[in-house]
């Protein structure tokens, strides 16, 4: 069903670059931010589903990761972490979605590559999870190594560098395999269960996600080869740097957040006591740095409040106290053995 | 109050245009084609501002650049080093395959089903009408995912096959190992030629020639002297028998690739993956219950008293239908059947949804998600599917005017 769509969606867009008004692009303050605040939301392409990234609550909201970068920058634009709508897209069509600006934001789990900076003409604005790919295979096949599966069928999201990775890794290692192509995690899930793939490549942070909506999750490993590497972040369009600017700066907030010890609990406070000056410059308490990207001043406020700093989101969504059970690992912060590092705010 | 004369002298004036049926027509196709033109342009010019808007230009080179990702069923030589070209002719390749399999499975099963919903039987018949509706009635991409679904939950994985599997559980394959039945697949062993073939080869073709020369001598006689011989089973035996004794007096040369478990998968035979056979099957069945419905209008519509002057004349029923009815079925049945045909063939882009890479996997899938290249790449794969269509619509169209009633 999905994948009729899709074509269709694909069809549509390409038709929609067709009819789309044509708005002349001349240089002035975020044209992005302009229209966003015209329309009220703010749009945001997510993962179709993905356990901890983005998935829909029992209550039909968007939740996740991802959603809650979103839901931050929405409340640094609006102060309020509601004012966004979600557009669930697949590994193919999320690339269409952005370009054709039926996004505004994608946070879908994408991979900072070269050419879809440079080709694609998108703005990666950070790295909210630094991720690498590996395999995943059922405990009674008995491998315990990615150069044990030779020969093996696995299953593969297509229009995913993963795809590429595999086909990289295979080939250098001379070893055969076959892929399955796939289109959403579901499916791959369904495929992988009923045991048409041997082993089911992706992130391995998706790896984990997957794994925990499993029946029996102890049941399947996850092999210690990591193949790639793959620094997921948000990204936006070329050609409005000034709303590049707000989503790498949102994620720089979080970390600085983190960094810093401000919480969703004592952001407010830490805004009027706080003595510490890149605190008081995030928070608004001195000079004008939130004008500079064309919000409020007390944006970062906003934003920290709607979910918490970074640490706050990665624990309450993917961190060892979930079910996906992520260690922190190379996203801990830079004075805390990892790599996040948010530059100076000033 | 003659106007009418009096404006026929006149000559031409402007407002006739508008007022006289003679220009009327003229006018408005001018203004609608001039319409149409303009609504036309201004989606090219919208296009190509769009485009440059998003700092994208208009280029094919992409094709000549390393595709990277591998394909599954590949039909002509393929790497992930070959290029996105080489990638989309896979893909190209793999539609034809299906498409062409198809049309011709659901010609069979239309065929046969439509004659049998005919049947005098009652079960049969009710059979038939309750194949027909359950499959045109649910949509095609259903069909497609629902036989996929089956494939891979109810037929038993590789590793079922292993002789350390508990006896009770374990799946075999069936027809003395000629066929496995997996869940990723069907596995058929397929014949080795050894030294020798090639005399059995041309023996074969031996008795193939002779048995077309017994066929046209038995229908002249038939023609002459009014009496049939039992062509089938004669010509049966002309080719059967001769290459039978070849094939053990030359030791039997033909050897069996049987589908053996090698560490992950079967190895040898011919692989048909889980996702070919549930487009295939699913299309053919889809599909066949249209056809059926042609086919069964196309005998309808040829008069009873045709049939009725076949029996007279002492035919039996099958011999009726092969000869006299299905020959004038056919005129009402071909056209339609080529719009099914069509459908068939554009039915088969649904191929993604069970991970069969089709030419719109490839080039309208990994290709255009991985070069970013939607425009072209749709741009291509219309043209692609426009082609191929007027192809098939021409070919049946040319087999239409040979079997549509010759006026004289």
């Amino acid at each position: 069903m999905r994948s009729h769509h899709l074509m269709l969606g694909t069809a549509a867009l390409a038709l929609a670059a067709f009819t789309t008004a044509v708005s002349p692009s001349e240089a002035q303050a975020s044209e992005t931010l302009d229209a966003v605040k015209a329309k009220g939301h703010l749009q945001c392409g997510v993962s179709t589903g993905l356990a901890g990234f983005s998935f829909t609550g029992a209550d039909g909201d968007w939740d996740g990761f991802d959603v809650a970068l979103c839901r931050a920058m929405a409340a640094g634009i609006f102060g309020d972490p509601k004012a966004v709508k979600f557009t669930p897209t697949t590994g193919k069509t999320r690339f269409t979605a952005l370009a054709s600006g039926e996004v505004d934001v994608l946070a879908r789990n994408t991979t900072w590559t070269m050419s879809r900076d440079a080709d694609l003409k998108f703005e990666f604005t950070g790295v909210n999870y630094y991720d690498g790919q590996g395999f995943m295979v059922p405990k009674s096949l008995g491998v315990t190594s990615a150069h044990e599966l030779d020969g093996a069928t696995v299953c593969i999201q297509t229009g995913t560098t993963t795809e590429l990775n595999l086909a990289d890794f295979f080939r250098a290692n001379n070893m055969s395999y076959e892929p399955v192509p796939i289109e959403t995690n579901a499916e791959a899930q369904q495929k992988y269960l009923a045991n048409a793939c041997d082993a089911y490549t992706t992130d391995a942070s998706g790896l984990a996600a997957t794994r925990a909506t499993f029946e029996n999750p102890k049941d399947h490993v996850i092999l210690p080869e990591i193949i790639s590497k793959e620094p997921l972040g948000p990204l936006v369009r070329h050609g409005d740097p000034e709303w590049g600017d707000i989503a790498r700066w949102t994620l720089n907030a979080l970390l600085i957040a983190e960094e810093k010890g401000i919480t969703q609990a004592n952001v407010q406070d830490m805004a009027q006591t706080s003595e510490d000056p890149e605190v008081r410059r995030l928070l608004g308490a001195e000079g004008e740095y939130g004008k500079m990207l064309g919000l409020d001043n007390d944006w970062a406020i906003k934003a920290i409040s709607a979910g918490g700093n970074y640490g706050e989101l990665f624990a309450h969504y993917l961190g060892t106290e979930t079910d996906i059970g992520l260690e922190r690992g190379l996203n801990a912060l830079w004075n805390q053995g990892g790599i996040q590092y948010a530059p100076p705010y000033r | 109050m003659s106007t009418t004369t009096m404006a026929r002298d006149d000559g031409f004036r402007i407002g006739m245009l508008l007022s006289d049926t003679r220009y009327r027509s003229y006018t408005i196709q001018v203004i609608a084609m001039f319409v149409a033109m303009l609504g036309f342009a201004w989606l090219v010019d919208n296009t190509i501002k769009n485009l440059a808007a998003l700092g994208k230009d208009f280029s094919f080179s992409f094709l000549w650049q390393p595709a990277s990702y591998d394909i599954n069923q590949t039909l002509i030589d393929y790497t992930s080093r070959s290029t996105n070209f080489r990638a989309a002719m896979v893909g190209i390749l793999n539609t034809l395959l299906v498409a062409v399999l198809g049309c011709a499975t659901a010609t069979l099963i239309g065929v046969l089903a439509g004659v049998l919903r005919l049947s005098k039987n009652w079960l049969v018949a009710r059979l038939m009408t309750i194949y027909v509706e359950t499959m045109r009635n649910v949509p095609v991409l259903i069909w497609i995912l629902i036989t996929a679904a089956v494939i891979n939950e109810f037929l038993p994985a590789p590793n079922q096959f292993r002789e350390s599997v508990d006896p009770a559980l374990r799946a075999s394959p069936i027809l003395g190992g000629l066929l496995v039945l997996t869940n990723r697949g069907f596995y058929l062993a397929s014949p080795v030629w050894l030294d020798g073939s090639e005399i059995l080869g041309i023996v074969l073709l031996i008795c193939l020639a002779a048995a077309i020369l017994f066929r046209r001598w038995a229908a002249k006689r038939q023609a002459a002297t009014g009496r049939i011989l039992p062509v089938g089973w004669i010509v049966a035996g002309i080719v059967v028998l001769p290459t039978l004794l070849a094939f053990l007096m030359l030791g039997m040369p033909i050897g069996v690739d049987y589908p053996t478990l090698k560490g992950f998968n079967f190895q040898g035979g011919v692989y048909a993956r889980d996702s070919f056979i549930a487009l295939w099957l699913a299309l053919s069945l889809y599909t066949g219950a249209f056809i059926a419905e042609i086919v069964r209008s196309g005998i309808l519509a040829v008069s009873h008293g045709q049939s009725e002057a076949a029996f007279a004349l002492g035919l039996r029923p099958n011999r009726t239908m092969r000869l006299v009815v299905l020959p004038q079925a056919l005129r009402v049945i071909i056209p339609p059947l080529i719009s099914q045909y069509l459908n068939l063939t554009k039915n088969s882009s649904l191929a993604i949804a069970v991970g069969y890479m089709d030419v719109t996997g490839t080039l309208g899938g990994i290709t255009l998600n991985q070069t970013g290249r939607e425009m072209e790449c749709i741009l291509l794969l219309m043209g692609f599917y426009l082609v191929v269509s007027l192809v098939i619509s021409a070919v049946m169209n040319i087999y239409n005017s040979r079997v549509k009633l010759q006026e004289r």
